[in-house]
């Protein structure tokens, strides 16, 4: 187990190695920088910068440098710690960034477990009473919830609120908390806020779950081992729940390496959507700016979350399921 | 001796006059009895054929030029459509009638049911040019009266007095066709990369298996908007459209590949590859003639379950504003309009081309369902 762990890890900074050299590619990609676009906007509205400061400008953030040279640059300062200044900004970019991480992070375990606090109910229901007709019903609604895009539901509820309960339902934090230091308050107000963008972005995710943990237990259930719980006179509830429901969710753990990722990138469209202040929102603007080390920072960011999901994964999956182990070793 | 006997053997030959039939059909034959059994698929295949004849003809559908712009004819509200007027079959819409209100200086608009527009089927409208090559004038919905001041909105307009419907008639056209070429890519890529992958093996499966694994730990959308903001702003619609299916299909394909070299690596043991093999088939007939058919109907059931992925994506993209680009027009830009939720509350019709978004991916959703259950008769 230890073993198995430890050569994930190995491998996790050859991948983030990568990783960065794609995303700097792709910062880099877009013809002209930060300042041509910097300079336009100034000169749109009336006013210029002066040659010698812009030649500072380029100094400063090594924009004068070879492409290879930058690159370099920018690997030296994250190996430090140091994620750069950003350039519309001018602030470092971690303050940028900070606590919207951890907004991000909480936005997509929230409607994690969202999914499964309804996904594995609905779908033992569904099994033990097949073809009746709240299992149409869920059947429905799980073929609609994975054909709605996210943005779309988000689009839909805002209005719906808006419309008929004339409320706001975008943000995290009501007006007074988005700003103030963090306390327990603030966790509730919180608390009182994610809940909405969370069953949002777990929406595709719980209707998808929920078809594979009916059509898993289906299975189960026909099987002889059921009978013959059955046949001793077990209780209907310990025979569905004891072994089947068990066996069932192995595969659902197995689902998580690709769940996790894609709630952390799919949370972005949620965010811009409902205007939440996690790292979305952010990367979106460093990208059309092309802030160029903001928004390499933030894609970076993104493809760790998504190491590290699905490194959980792997790791819970062995310990639910030691059938695995075995295969590893 | 009862009937029952004898009725028995013709019963047994009539059943294996069926078995019969069953026994002799090809593979495309058994796969489409057994689509047909599942009604729903059915029922989704009729209403993608009917989107995709929409993007065949959308001018025909449009009932006005979908570019014209008239500030003054803002949020105007959806008509609605009548069939009959009284009892006789007469289709008809309101009227709308615009008042300036004094306080906002705005025009607003509203439907007038006293007042009837009526309208034709396959009438004349507007002139365009069909597949750009044809002229024609010929419209689905016209009006009447053809130099009547009235027009029809179906949908209402938008802030810019741009018609609605005629509108998401042009968006279906690109937003089906970005999902329809994005698969297409990706199955390219998939066959031909799974293939060498599960054909050859060694070190070639190395590479290309290592490949996919590194693109499917990707964070598939923050890439995807990088790789959309990194195209040249000064590209034109086309350019940005070629683009955006590359870049859907860049990431797409490394499912279809994972799957095609699974089906690959079995059939390569199979006896009539080494039966095809000896027999002096080359390595390329060996594939595309013997074993690409064997599995051909899982690879369009994967790939119609692609689709709607490839369309909610485009959708999304160009929603944030960094997929297609106005001018050009697909669902996603449509639903940017709704961004707004003031503007929404005062013109809910803006949310219209979502319902088709939703109404196209669950049809997918299901074709690809009953395409998958069906695509391996011999099971059961």
């Amino acid at each position: 187990m230890l073993r198995f762990i430890a050569q994930r890890l190995l491998l996790l900074p050859v991948l983030l190695f990568l990783f960065s050299v794609v995303v700097f590619i792709l910062v880099e990609a877009p013809p002209g920088d930060f300042l041509t676009s910097y300079m336009a906007t100034l000169a749109s509205g009336g006013s210029s910068i002066e040659t010698e400061q812009l030649e500072a400008l380029k100094q400063q953030f090594g924009l004068d440098q070879p492409i290879h040279i930058q690159y370099l640059r920018w690997m030296e300062s994250l190996s430090k710690g140091d994620l750069g200044l950003s350039l519309e900004y001018q602030r470092p970019n971690i303050d940028l960034i900070g606590e919207r991480l951890w907004l991000t992070i909480a936005l997509a375990l929230f409607a994690f477990f969202i999914t499964w606090i309804i996904a594995i109910p609905a779908g033992i229901y569904s099994a033990t009473h097949q073809n009746s007709l709240l299992d149409y019903v869920l059947t429905v609604l799980n073929y609609i919830g994975v054909a709605t895009p996210n943005f779309l539901l988000a689009l839909i509820l805002m209005w719906v609120a808006y419309a008929q309960f004339n409320v706001s339902i975008t943000g995290l934090f009501s007006s007074d908390y988005i700003q103030a230091p963090w306390s327990v308050a603030r966790v509730i107000d919180l608390l009182q806020h994610i809940w909405l963008p969370a069953i949002v972005l777990g929406i595709g995710g719980t209707a998808r779950l929920t078809r594979i943990m009916r059509a898993n237990l289906l299975d189960e259930l026909h099987k002889p081992y059921v009978v013959t719980a059955r046949a001793k006179g077990l209780s209907e509830w310990k025979v569905v729940l004891k072994y089947p429901v068990r066996l069932a969710i192995n595969p659902l753990v197995s689902t998580i390496g690709w769940y996790l990722p894609q709630l952390f990138s799919g949370s972005l469209i949620v965010a811009t959507v409902m205007s939440l202040q996690n790292v979305g929102p952010l990367l979106l603007r460093a990208l059309t700016q092309q802030d160029m080390y903001l928004a390499g920072s933030i894609l970076l960011i993104y493809c760790f979350l998504t190491i590290i999901g699905t490194l959980i994964s792997d790791v819970l999956l062995a310990i639910v399921d030691p059938r695995i182990r075995m295969e590893g070793a | 001796m009862s009937e029952s006997t004898l009725a028995q053997p013709i019963e047994q030959a009539l059943k294996s006059k069926a078995e019969d039939r069953v026994s002799v059909a090809s593979n495309w034959q058994l796969v489409w009895w057994r689509f047909r059994k599942n009604r729903l698929a059915v029922l989704s295949a009729l209403v993608l054929i009917g989107f995709y004849i929409v993007v065949l003809f959308p001018d025909f559908f449009s009932t006005q030029d979908h570019e014209f712009t008239d500030a003054k004819l803002a949020f105007i509200p959806a008509q609605g459509f009548h069939f009959f007027n009284g009892l006789t079959p007469s289709p008809w819409v309101p009227a709308v009638v615009g008042k300036r209100n004094l306080v906002t200086l705005r025009m607003e608009w509203n439907v007038d049911e006293t007042k009837q527009v009526p309208v034709r089927f396959l009438t004349q409208g507007y002139k365009y040019k069909l597949f750009g090559l044809i002229e024609s004038d010929l419209h689905l919905i016209g009006l009447a009266d053809q130099k009547s001041e009235d027009r029809i909105y179906l949908l209402g307009t938008d802030r810019l007095g741009r018609d609605q419907w005629s509108r998401l008639m042009f968006g279906t056209r690109t937003s089906m066709t970005v999902g329809l070429i994005a698969v297409a890519l990706s199955v390219i890529l998939g066959v031909l990369l799974g293939g060498i992958s599960g054909y050859f093996g060694g070190w070639a499966d190395l590479i290309i298996q290592r490949f996919i694994e590194l693109l499917q730990s990707l964070p598939t959308i923050p890439i995807w908007l990088a790789m959309t903001a990194a195209l040249p702003r000064d590209w034109g619609p086309i350019e940005v459209f070629f683009a955006i299916t590359v870049i859907l299909a860049f990431i797409g394909w490394t499912t279809l590949g994972r799957e095609v070299r699974g089906r690959f690596l079995s059939l390569r043991e199979e006896d009539f590859v080494l039966a095809a093999d000896l027999a002096g088939c080359s390595q390329l007939r060996i594939i595309l003639r013997h074993m690409v058919p064997a599995f051909m109907s899982h690879i369009i059931a994967t790939s119609t379950l692609a689709i709607p992925v490839m369309i909610i994506n485009e959708t999304s993209l160009s929603f944030l504003g960094l997929g297609i680009r106005p001018p050009a027009i697909s669902w996603g830009v449509l639903l940017q309009e709704a961004t707004n939720i003031q503007t929404l509350a005062l013109a809910p019709w803006l949310l219209t081309p979502g319902i088709a978004v939703i109404v196209a991916v669950l049809a997918f959703n299901l074709v690809g369902d009953g395409l998958r259950d069906a695509a391996d008769p011999y099971s059961r």
